[in-house]
């Protein structure tokens, strides 16, 4: 009975077929580490905060008047309203941090290498819509920090020769950042990046399984047809999508050897991040600022207007430029050279394993200087402060200009040709 | 497919006219959706230019006018607070206005298009509090100034063309608004010369 049901379900949309191949026939290199859960992780993240961003939206008023007042009733007066905003707004620094971490993985494996720039460039997509995403969704609240936050950002854009002036009155829709500004965000940051964010996301999945997932030694498991010993393939049954095309070596099928993996890793993440929801969900002042509970003045700003720490590195970079519109260009620019670093390593070795002193070095001062500039972006920006950004700068963009000059002819330790352990 | 011989010329102008027509389509369709982010009616009525009759304002005088939301500040300078504008220049932040707080044609030393009248927001660049304007006794803040504004939150001061003293906290002059003025004796904020 349910299996002719499933049958008949199969005959007009192979959902078992999809299932198979993309979960329990899918090849994964079996010696995937603990760098290789934050996808996942991602994934939980970015469930939570649809739910309880639809959850939120049900008592939450989009207007210059109702605004602030709208998260106090959130707050006081919805049962458990308390515990969904927390969620939401914990839930979004906790996205930023695992897909730091994701992307950190990805630039030690060498992941985003040659035959996964595609893969690399759907990730950057979902990164840059996920700050859009966060920055709008900052303003919300009404506070005075989430006002004049958005006050910083969008007058950046008043930068830019001729068009500045009439961009930054197209984005807010006055004069001055007002509720239409506050309802446009709302739409966008409820309706329209989430739905870009699902697609790329999406497309990010589906462009992993197209070239394979990479692991921590660079190494392929997709052998060329017939190259192998029978004796030596993988014993598993993998989807004949791979196994038709290739010889699979040294994998496990995703599910249930990294589907179990990685409830582990998500059971010990949902700890910690229930830890941070009960007892700091402010986050210390870093998740949610100390003026953001006072509504929005515009006539009041506040002492030190510092973004949310996740935006931090690029704040800082934007800060230590003294030029208004350099500072924007150079900023943007951070983000762009991180698109293009397939193309700014030009090594054919991917993990951080067997590549050269010198490479080990480069990632270590990049990653240095990003959490540099991540702290200084959540400091006033004095003198001193603003020098250290700017060699912290210097040696953010100092990776890609330096890995492009030494992976060409880099000294690097043979890789196995099977995984080692 | 039929073996039928195709007419590729026909074939791709018509994909080319297609794609020409639907294109223009496209176009012609962001053109409501990226209109629909202009400021509204409603928001453009609240940020309209305010207009501002001037030539009742006693010589030394200052009146408040309202422009979108906040207080402008607008004085009949003195032919001797205008001689004595540059006499401070060494104790100030910014004398020379290279901070862009006022439109281009009010960048210069009195920082307003006519130099008799000032033009600007009564808007503390410190935290945003009302400064208050002190006419002749202003020397108890600032020894060999007679005029000038002091804000009573947390004590910066600025001269008579808006500009910022050295060590007080507002970081910047105060702004000087886009005005204009279209006839002799009415001044309009919100505006700039020749953009009405």
């Amino acid at each position: 009975m349910i299996a002719n049901f499933m049958a008949w379900i199969e005959k007009r949309l192979p959902l078992m077929d999809a299932m198979n191949k993309h979960a329990a026939q899918y090849p994964a290199p079996k010696n995937f580490n603990f760098w290789y859960v934050f996808g996942i992780l991602a994934s939980v993240v970015l469930v939570n905060q649809i739910v309880t961003g639809i959850w939120l939206t049900m008592s939450y008023e989009p207007t210059g008047e109702g605004a602030f007042a709208s998260i106090e009733y959130i707050m006081r007066d919805v049962d458990y309203g308390w515990l969904l905003r927390y969620m939401h707004s914990t839930g979004a620094s906790a996205f930023f941090i695992v897909v730091y971490m994701h992307m950190f993985r990805g630039m030690m494996y060498g992941s985003y290498q040659k035959p996964r720039e595609l893969l690399w460039i759907f990730g950057m997509l979902i990164f840059l819509v996920l700050m859009a995403e966060a920055f709008m969704g900052y303003l919300l609240p009404w506070g005075n920090m989430s006002y004049w936050g958005a006050q910083v950002i969008i007058s950046l854009f008043g930068a830019i020769p001729i068009i500045g002036d009439d961009l930054t009155l197209w984005i807010r829709g006055d004069y001055v950042i007002s509720g239409a500004t506050l309802n446009r965000f709302f739409a966008l940051h409820v309706i329209a990046m989430p739905l870009v964010l699902v697609i790329l996301v999406f497309l990010h999945i589906l462009a992993l399984h197209e070239v394979g997932s990479n692991n921590p030694e660079g190494t392929d498991i997709k052998k060329k047809k017939g190259s192998i010993k029978p004796e030596e393939l993988s014993k598993f049954t993998f989807h004949k999508q791979y196994s038709e095309k290739y010889d699979i070596v040294d994998a496990i099928p995703f599910h249930p050897y990294y589907t179990v993996k990685d409830l582990v890793a998500v059971v010990i993440f949902l700890i910690v991040f229930c830890w941070v929801l009960f007892f700091a969900p402010e986050g210390g002042g870093y998740f949610i600022e100390a003026p953001n509970f006072e509504p929005a003045n515009n006539l009041k700003t506040p002492e030190h207007i510092v973004p949310v720490w996740y935006f931090g590195p690029f704040f800082t970079i934007l800060r230590v430029v003294p030029d208004k519109l350099m500072g924007m260009i150079t900023m943007f620019a951070a983000i762009g050279v991180l698109f293009a670093l397939p193309w700014f390593d030009r090594g054919t070795v991917k993990s951080l394993r067997f590549r050269s002193k010198a490479h080990m070095i480069n990632l270590t001062q990049f990653v240095i200087c990003f959490i540099a500039l991540g702290i200084l972006g959540t400091l006033p920006g004095t003198d001193l402060a603003n020098n250290i950004g700017r060699v912290a700068t210097l040696g953010y963009f100092g990776f890609f200009v330096a890995i492009w000059f030494y992976s060409k002819n880099e000294k690097t330790k043979p890789v196995p040709e099977r995984v080692s352990g | 497919m039929s073996n039928a011989p195709v007419n590729n010329g026909r074939r791709r102008f018509l994909t080319a006219a297609t794609s020409v027509v639907g294109g223009v389509g496209v176009v012609g369709l962001a053109v409501p959706f990226i209109g629909s982010w202009n400021p509204s009616a409603k928001a453009k009525a609240a940020g309209a230019p305010v207009e501002v009759n001037v030539s009742k304002i006693e010589p030394g005088q200052l009146i408040r006018a309202e422009w979108r939301g906040k207080p402008v500040y607008v004085v009949r300078r003195t032919e001797e607070i205008l001689s004595t504008l540059a006499a401070h220049d060494d104790q100030l932040k910014d004398p020379g206005s290279t901070e862009p707080q006022q439109p281009v044609y009010a960048t210069n030393a009195y920082r307003s298009i006519n130099p008799e009248i000032l033009v600007a927001l009564g808007v503390c660049t410190h935290l945003g509090c009302a400064p208050t304007h002190h006419k002749g006794d202003f020397e108890q803040h600032v020894s060999g100034v007679k005029d000038g504004f002091f804000c009573p939150c947390h004590g910066s001061k600025f001269d008579m063309a808006g500009r910022v003293f050295q060590s007080v906290p507002a970081p910047t002059n105060l702004v000087v608004p886009e005005h204009s003025f279209p006839t002799d004796g009415t001044l309009l904020i919100g505006i700039s010369p020749g953009e009405a």
